[in-house]
């Protein structure tokens, strides 16, 4: 930055987007971890219980809709919560612009990815 | 900006503390479960697949050394699972008094280890 430019502080930021948004990524943070503990709190017992017993077990457990509308939603919590999160650390830690887009560009495609493959699986299970 | 600066958090020449340390873990924790959401992907698709995968897939877990890193997995999502919970309490603007922070800090601690051995004794006895 040239610091020798006459330039109001008010034109150097002028034009570089509304600050309306910053807390988008924050918020969404917490929503989704919100989000988990409940769905955690479900997820774990069960898996314990009921999912990890036989192949059949598993299968029924999926079945039923109320258990599969769960797995969705904690896929789904799961990988948004992840790829912020993830997103957070290459901010602080990566240094290279270069290399700082194209971590998080592939953290968010890979979260994708993965997402829709798992809930793919479970909608197959479940119809 | 030609020189590259130090950004925060300037792990380099930060003195270890109590209060340092966890919220480092919770990102640690949080980077290693990041990875270990490939378990239980792999676990749906191989059980979507049908029965031949699902016991491929079991035939890798049941595994000593595999199990160790499972429940290395439970330890840290018990740790972030407790850990968020404190945080979510500080962005609610609570328990920011230093006694309060060690205080939850142990509590968190505590609870992860608890819940962690729990899930050992019923997944193993």
């Amino acid at each position: 930055m040239n610091n020798n430019v006459m330039r109001s502080d008010l034109g150097k930021v002028q034009g570089l987007g509304s600050a309306k948004h910053g807390v988008g990524h924050w918020k969404i943070q917490r929503i989704t971890a919100i989000g988990m503990i409940p769905l955690l709190l479900w997820f774990i017992p069960s898996l314990l219980i009921t999912i990890l017993g036989s192949y059949d077990e598993g299968i029924l457990w999926i079945q039923n809709p109320f258990n599969a509308t769960g797995l969705i939603l904690l896929i789904g919590t799961l990988f948004f919560h992840a790829s912020l999160g993830l997103q957070v650390v290459i901010e602080d830690y990566v240094h290279s612009e270069g290399l700082k887009v194209l971590s998080i560009m592939l953290i968010k495609l890979l979260s994708i990815l993965l997402g829709v493959l798992s809930i793919l699986c479970v909608l197959k299970i479940f119809l | 900006m030609n020189r590259p600066r130090p950004l925060s958090p300037h792990l380099q020449i930060y003195k270890p503390q109590i209060t340092s340390i966890l919220s480092i873990f919770h990102r640690l924790t949080g980077i290693s479960l990041s990875i270990g959401s490939f378990i239980i992907v792999a676990w749906i698709v191989s059980l979507s697949m049908g029965i031949e995968s699902y016991s491929y897939f079991m035939s890798i877990v049941d595994n000593w050394f595999v199990q160790i890193i499972i429940f290395g997995f439970a330890f840290a999502l018990f740790y972030h699972f407790s850990n968020g919970i404190r945080h979510l309490f500080w962005d609610a603007g609570l328990g920011f008094e230093l006694k309060s922070v060690y205080i939850s800090g142990s509590i968190v601690v505590l609870n992860a280890i608890i819940l962690t051995t729990l899930t050992l004794y019923f997944v193993y006895f």
